[in-house]
């Protein structure tokens, strides 16, 4: 299999006041096309931190991040941001929809970004609200809908633009065993059917179980044992 | 660019729907612009009404006789010698073999303002025989001109709908001595209005001022003649003394001076009030990033730009300025656009006129609300268009 995610020796600090917080140091792993990965590890470990370095919401201040083999790490904010809208999709703990729009207005914001005219923006939300099966919820908005009926249509709006890589940062941290159980089969559909590589952020063991592997991050550094596997 | 639009409408719908989420802060911010706007409306409509009305009273072929150095009718002092020598200048309109020229004395007499009760100064006129006919627009409505010679006066209509005291019909009595109102007369948009007027030789008497002359009208054969009547009189000794201008030049020149104190108040309130409003709509504007800062953070995750992020706040904001342009210009519109107010001319007296808002003026006031949203919304949403893309933001 490819390799879709490659980092190469990539640093990371942060600095707060005049205390300066290193992240990671020569941090290197590889995501192959197709995979799901559990990432887990305890609180301020890096997990966030590093699914901002893959999705080029942040910057790496030293070694190089690859994607699908092509640099992102020496990209501009304009042209990261472009390749953030067609390559990644986002799933949050707490959805993140906008509250006065209807699932499928929330559905169809990242289409917003591309050339498509309106008729194949509708086309291409109601599939994606169909692949979630939220098909008949299309005019609901959040308030109207169960908190597993708005991830799903965070999924859908993850998904619209049909991006290679998802990245969820703790996705059924809000939920109920029940209903995280099925967000989380809806994310397996979408990794073994549609081939999506995700990684997804948990603290939640069962969560990972659905995953194809789970990576444990410490202090910044990834066991070296599931890493090499 | 398609994009870019797209983006920026998604980004103003949502900001601007939002609003009501913001009621109460959006309102208030709406409120302060529409009264800053109100304010600066009345004042610039007051300075306007007032230089309308003083600058329309002049004509351009009556030559104004004021002593040399008199800003004013009140400290000015023309002789009867030097009226006589000025009715034979170049150019002297003429009716029926006798010159168009009328000496002038202006006294103050008491009046009561209707809407306070409060005593005011009123310009009572004694004018020449031929005051009437040098000047343009004047027609008695009700009564009759006073007949020269006798204690009768004519009323403006400005002066009677504002004050008390000198209605048709009525015999009153000023400084011992019995008055008639015989008239009323109109001159719609000038200082005329403002004024009573009585036979010049009576006034004198009565108000115990015998050949004293403050001003001179003289009605030319045309605005031409004014500069070959002007350079005649200076070619004269014995005017050496009195300074010659067109009737306009001087109320152009009161104008100014009376107007001048408005202007100043419309912008010095306008700019403190403007500040105030401005103060509101930072607030409000900041308010409304924060309050929707994971929104704006998850925006720029899913790929906005910050640009359109800026451009949905900046909107919002004009959007709200706008409505409070909007409501302040129909506010002076209903309030008091048109209403007849008065005030303390030059002269000590008491001057009649109407609001009067015009075109130019409401443009200024389109202008400072866009001015207020335009930096009302730029700073915050420069903070917008800053707003880190990161999921931890996102999150919360
Ligand atoms: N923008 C930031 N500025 C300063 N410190 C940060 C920032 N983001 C994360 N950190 C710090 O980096 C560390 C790792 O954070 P994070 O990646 O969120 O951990 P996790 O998601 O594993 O809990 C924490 O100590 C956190 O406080
Ligand atoms: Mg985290």
């Amino acid at each position: 299999m490819t390799d879709l995610i490659r980092l190469t020796d990539v640093e990371k600090s942060y600095t707060r006041g005049k205390e300066k917080i290193k992240i990671f140091d020569k941090l290197s792993m590889r995501i192959e096309q197709g995979d799901f990965v559990a990432m887990m590890g305890p609180s301020g470990s890096g997990k966030t931190t590093l699914l901002n370095l893959l999705g080029g919401t942040d910057k790496a201040d030293k070694g190089t991040i690859e994607f699908d083999g092509k640099r992102i790490d020496n990209l501009s904010e304009g042209k990261l941001t472009a390749w953030r809208s067609t390559n990644v999709g986002f799933i949050f703990q707490f959805y993140n929809l906008m509250p006065i729009l209807t699932a499928a207005q929330n559905v169809e914001l990242p289409l917003l970004l591309t050339k498509l005219a309106p008729a194949k923006r509708r086309a291409n939300v109601a599939t994606a609200l169909k692949i979630v099966g939220l098909e008949d919820r299309s005019k609901h908005r959040p308030r109207e809908m169960s908190g597993g009926q708005q991830q799903r249509v965070a999924i859908a709006r993850a998904i619209v633009s049909d991006p290679k890589l998802l990245l969820c940062d703790e996705p059924t941290g809000d939920l109920d065993r029940t209903t995280a159980d099925e967000i989380l089969s809806t994310l397996q559909v979408l990794n073994r059917d549609l081939g999506k590589t995700i990684i997804m952020v948990t603290h939640d063991a069962e969560a990972a179980k659905f995953a194809k592997r789970t990576l444990h991050l410490d202090k910044g550094h990834f066991n070296e044992q599931e890493l090499a596997a | 660019m398609a994009s870019l639009i797209n983006q920026i409408g998604a980004v103003t719908a949502l900001n601007v729907r939002s609003i009501p989420q913001r009621g109460w802060m959006s309102l208030a911010s709406i409120v302060a612009v529409a009264l800053t706007i109100a304010v600066l409306l009345f004042f610039l409509a007051l300075s306007n009404g007032l230089r309308s009305t003083v600058e329309g009273s002049g004509s351009d072929d009556v030559a104004l006789v004021i002593r040399e150095g008199s800003n004013a009718e009140l400290n000015s002092v023309v002789s009867r010698d030097q009226l006589s020598i000025l009715a034979t200048g170049p150019g002297v309109a003429q009716r029926e073999g006798a010159p168009l020229v009328s000496g002038e004395l202006l006294v103050i007499v008491d009046g009561v303002k209707r809407s306070t009760g409060t005593n005011a100064n009123m310009p009572f006129r004694g004018i020449g025989s031929e005051g009437l006919a040098l000047r343009r627009g004047v027609s008695i409505t009700q009564g009759r001109m006073f007949t020269p010679g006798t204690n009768e006066i004519v009323v403006g209509a400005g002066l009677l709908r504002e004050f008390s005291g000198f209605e048709f019909g009525q015999s009153i009595r000023i400084r011992g001595t019995e008055w008639q109102v015989v008239g009323v007369f109109e001159a719609p948009g000038t200082v005329f209005e403002s004024e009573l007027w009585a036979d010049v030789a009576v006034t004198q008497s009565l108000f115990n001022r015998p050949n004293i002359y403050q001003t001179m009208r003289v009605k030319l054969t045309s605005a031409a003649a004014m500069d070959a009547y002007k350079s005649w009189a200076d070619g004269d000794a014995r005017l050496n003394d009195v300074e010659i201008l067109s009737e306009r030049e001087y109320y152009a020149r009161q104008a100014s001076q009376s107007t001048g104190q408005f202007t100043i108040i419309a912008w010095v309130l306008g700019v403190m009030m403007a500040i105030g409003a401005l103060a509101g709509a930072l607030n409000t504007m900041y308010s409304s990033v924060a309050t929707r800062a994971a929104e704006i953070a998850t925006l720029r995750i899913i790929g906005f730009s910050g640009l359109a992020t800026f451009f949905g706040t900046m909107i919002e904001a004009l959007i709200l300025s706008a409505l409070g342009g909007v409501l302040g210009i129909l506010l002076a519109f209903v309030a008091f656009n048109g209403r007849t107010t008065s005030t303390l001319g030059a002269g000590f007296t008491q001057l009649v006129f109407k609001f009067e808002l015009s075109p130019a003026i409401v443009v200024t006031a389109i202008i400072v609300a866009i001015v207020i949203g335009l930096f009302g919304g730029m700073f915050p949403g420069i903070r917008a268009a800053r707003q880190r893309p990161q999921l931890e933001l996102a999150s919360q």
